[in-house]
């Protein structure tokens, strides 16, 4: 029975991971329609444009490495770099691609994905790099102690970040004005363009704040597993929670990352053994097909009817 | 000034239906097929038949496949790459285990497996559309990837999972050399690109077309949904697993699951959508640049910024320009390189005059 | 007139349909007779598009029965409505927008075709033949439409008028039994309206095709039709030949308003 607690609840809280990396995709997919397949890349990007800043700047500054202020520094450069990303995306990418089908949008994102890792990788190497947030990974002395279920710091403290970041983001989006812009964007372009709304500036706002959230999964990722360009794959194991969740839903992203991180911990433990392991690559997938088809909006997503 | 269709009059549905209905484009075709089936592997060399032009041809067929499930048949698939693996380990275990199997056969059987693989995963089609059947379609290559890998039977438990294709013997003749394989793959796509053509043109084609423009009025007019889109899945398989299979057999000739692998799945979509959505001839055009542009970059990079970068740089390099292209080509030119040529066709009916 | 007004070929009773909570027809019956030109009309949101729906099986009611040709249809899917002789043409419309008029309106044919697609593939004899055959007839709707200068021209090229006489050539190359028309007419100016006017009249004339028809055009429906069935709100409110129609109190109710 420990055991399998264990295993759930180290399911659940990396499922709190997917549903972060999940989340940038909600806020770009609900904003502009589109399904940004360069989300995972953008988190690479992120975690090593910051890993990369820290280890340049306390050079170029004569700080000490391990500093307070060259990780905000770095924390805040990387932001900064994010929100160029974003901008350019939006004036370079998503402008002149207005009104194409959907279709054609995600494959252009899929560009993106090319061209973000290797500008990423171009400008800091693509040596692995540690990535030391201060907190440990090792199992809570008192979970252990008394209930001997081991369950890491670490992975409390990512779920601890991921559920104030959409706090942080329910209440940008209920009581500030760019908020409810969003919304309005998000609802129809065509009516929110009409009563004033800039729909450029609301894109830019959104991909910026889409890369924050890429920023902080990344650091959490990479310190979790090194800053790598497997981080990249992190959106692949995000798209099976928003196909569970529905594109358009926060609170579907989340309980969708929690269903999948779950479901795939306890399916690699109990069923892996039966097939030779290893299927945590394809399980959440074939979890999300088959719930698909029972259900082909998603979770939390709206029935859509056909109007002819 | 040549190129001109004054004086050629169609007098029956028959000949408005050809394939190249202007004179000229058929003398064109047929030099075309000449050069590239004659005149290429007398003349070429080894390094040409075997790291350019074979793999083209390959690619072409797989770009073909993609190309009906996608640009036809609207269906966007991220998992081609994993139809040609099963072609291709279908082949081998076919060869291996059957006494005397012929190796056309053997093409055909691998390309049906990987169509009987291809309907099953295009089932959920039926009832999702878009991103959603996108990432569906991600199942399919991880799921098929894990299972060449996981179930050695496949590999006929070779250690490392890799294969070594045998060799291709057709009627007593063994293909060995590099011209030989390259004549017989060239044979092998052009027919198949030929039945693909008929296709495209015919009721099953226009099926597919109407599905993916507007499957509501599809349906009305009395296409099946079902039977439509599965037999777009059934086709592009079938295509991606015999070019799963001559990959095996007639390029690298040693193969592993992993080689099979997402990055492969996308570079097929990228060849369609640089050589042209829905046009088969786009596909040859797409997988062309494709295999021909790292080839490019790799000899002119250097050249350009020296030495000093290093291969990571080139390899990155490569990434940018590679997504800088596809985004360029959405934008730009949607319907790709086919378009442009269709383009500069027109302008050449035209010319010199300006209209 | 040479046609005659026939037996009932499709008859609803009772259709309910709703969608979530929101009723879009509540409980109507009405007929249609062979041959004949049946409209129907009302506001906008009456449910007339969801009653060609409902018809052709786009739509499935919750309630009630329909009976085509005398046998009751449940659950029938728009493929089969197509395979029991149903066109129709839409309100926005819906033409298979990357393809060309030529290829749109051989779509129409795809139930009279019968080679499989290995046959296809090879595009020899049968297939070929039974292309050619096919083109002919297609041709004859081209010719019937006046619309052989755009036969090769892709769909999304051409103006709305065009594109609205295009859907109406692929609705007859299937030379249906029953024509069911959403807004024919609507964004047309005179001109076009006439010339659509004179193809619904000469199909109907000369095929003997039943015609359901929606349109917004009270002149065109009164001149035209045999019989015209008034929605609004989902419900039937009127019933009849047009001028009996014209004179129902509860029609020109709902189409001028009631004055207090």
């Amino acid at each position: 029975m420990q055991f399998f607690i264990e295993v759930l609840v180290g399911g659940l809280l990396s499922g709190v991971m997917y549903a972060l990396v999940a989340l940038g995709f909600v806020l770009i997919y609900k904003a502009s329609g589109v399904f940004n397949f360069a989300q995972g890349a953008m988190v690479f990007f992120a975690a090593l444009t910051f890993v990369g800043f820290q280890e340049v700047l306390p050079g170029w500054l004569g700080l000490e490495a391990d500093s307070g202020v060259v990780f905000w520094l770095a924390f805040l450069l990387a932001f900064i770099a994010m929100i160029v990303l974003g901008i350019a995306t939006e004036r370079i990418v998503l402008r002149p691609l207005v009104n194409q089908p959907h279709i054609t949008l995600f494959m252009a994102t899929i560009g993106l994905t090319y061209v973000v890792e290797g500008i990423a990788q171009m400008a800091w190497g693509a040596n692995v790099r540690g990535l030391d947030l201060g907190i440990v990974d090792e199992p809570i002395a008192w979970l252990m102690d008394n209930y001997e279920i081991g369950v890491s710091k670490f992975d409390l403290f990512a779920a601890g970040m991921a559920a104030s970041l959409v706090a942080l983001l329910a209440i940008l989006f209920q009581y500030t004005k760019v908020g409810r812009a969003l919304r309005a964007v998000a609802d129809d372009h065509q009516a929110a363009l009409s009563i004033g709304i800039p729909l450029q500036t609301i894109w830019r706002v959104v991909w910026a704040v889409a890369g924050f959230v890429a920023l902080v999964a990344g650091m959490i990722w990479g310190a979790r597993n090194g800053v790598q360009f497997a981080l990249t794959f992190t959106a692949l194991k995000a798209l099976p929670v928003l196909i569970l969740g529905g594109f358009t839903s926060v609170p579907g992203a989340i309980v969708g990352g929690l269903i999948i991180g779950a479901s795939e911990k306890l399916a690699e433990v109990y069923v892996g053994p039966f097939v030779g392991g290893g299927i945590e690559g394809w399980f959440p997938y074939m979890l999300a097909l088959a719930f698909l088809l029972v259900r082909p909006e998603g979770l939390f997503g709206e029935k859509h009817i056909d109007r002819v | 000034m040549f190129y001109r269709e004054a004086g050629q009059f169609k007098a029956s549905y028959a000949e408005d239906s050809q394939i190249f209905p202007i004179r000229q484009d058929k003398i064109g075709f047929w030099v075309l097929m000449l050069v590239f089936g004659v005149a290429v592997p007398l003349l070429t060399n080894e390094y040409w038949l075997k790291a350019i032009l074979i793999p083209v041809l390959i690619f072409s067929l797989a770009a073909i496949g993609l190309n009906i499930l996608t640009g036809y048949a609207g269906q966007l698939s991220l998992g081609s790459a994993a139809f040609m693996a099963v072609g291709a380990f279908a082949a081998y275990n076919f060869i291996l285990r059957v006494e005397g199997m012929p190796f056309l056969v053997a093409l055909v059987l691998a390309g049906g497996t990987a169509a009987a693989v291809g309907i099953l995963f295009g089932l959920p089609s039926l009832r999702i559309k878009g991103f959603y059947l996108a990432v569906a379609t991600l199942a399919a290559q991880f799921f098929i990837v894990w299972a060449l890998v996981k179930f050695p039977w496949f590999s006929n438990y070779s250690s490392s999972g890799v294969v070594t294709a045998q060799e291709v013997t057709i009627l007593g003749y063994t293909f060995s050399s590099p011209e030989a394989k390259y004549v017989l793959t060239f044979l092998i796509v052009a027919f198949m690109a030929l039945l693909a053509k008929n296709l495209v043109r015919s009721s099953t084609g226009r099926a597919w077309m109407a599905v993916r423009d507007m499957d509501v009025a599809a349906q009305v007019i009395g296409f099946r949904l079902m039977r439509t889109k599965l037999l777009a899945f059934a086709v592009s398989s079938f295509y991606c697993g015999v070019a799963g299979a001559l990959y095996a057999y007639t390029y690298i000739g040693t193969v592993e699951p992993e080689g099979f692998n997402l990055d492969l799945s996308f570079k097929i979509l990228f060849m369609i959508i640089i050589g042209g959505v829905g046009s088969i001839m786009g596909s040859f055009l797409g997988a062309a640049f494709i295999v021909l542009l790292p080839i490019f970059l790799d000899n002119v990079v250097p050249l350009v910024f020296g030495d000093a970068l290093g291969a990571g740089f080139v390899s990155n390099f490569q990434l940018i320009v590679f997504g800088g292209l596809i985004i360029f080509f959405l934008i730009v030119e949607p319907h790709g390189l086919a378009r442009l040529w269709q383009i500069a066709k027109e302008k050449l009916r035209l010319w010199p005059f300006p209209h | 007139m040479a046609r005659q007004i026939g037996d009932v070929i499709v008859d609803l009773q009772n259709i309910s349909l709703r969608f979530g909570g929101v009723k879009a027809l509540t409980d109507i019956s009405f007929n249609v007779r062979e041959h004949e030109i049946r409209s129907i009309i009302g506001p906008n949101g009456a449910g007339k598009s969801s009653m060609l729906n409902v018809i052709n099986g786009v739509y499935h009611p919750q309630e009630g029965q329909i009976f085509f040709k005398g046998a009751l249809r449940k659950k029938m899917e728009p493929h089969e409505a197509a395979e029991q002789g149903i066109a129709r043409t839409f309100q926005n419309i819906a033409l298979f927008k990357g393809m060309t008029v030529l290829d749109n309106i051989m779509t129409g044919r795809n139930l009279k075709m019968k080679c499989n697609f290995l046959q296809h593939a090879l595009y020899w004899g049968a297939a070929q033949k039974e292309e050619i055959a096919h083109r002919i007839k297609v041709e004859e709707v081209i010719e019937f439409l006046e619309i052989q200068d755009i036969r090769k021209t892709p769909v999304g090229r051409l103006p709305y008028g065009l594109q609205k006489r295009v859907e109406l050539a692929r609705a007859l190359a299937a030379e249906p039994h029953i024509l069911l028309l959403d807004e024919p007419m609507a964004g047309m100016n005179v001109e076009e309206k006439q010339d659509m006017c004179r193809f619904i009249l000469d199909v109907n004339d000369h095929y003997g095709t039943t015609i359901v028809l929606i349109e917004h055009d009270m002149g065109v429906v009164m001149d035209i039709s045999d019989r015209v069935v008034v929605l609004d709100y989902g419900k039937k409110i009127g019933d009849g030949e047009p001028d009996e129609v014209k004179n129902n109190p509860e029609v020109i109710k709902a189409y001028l308003g009631t004055s207090h």
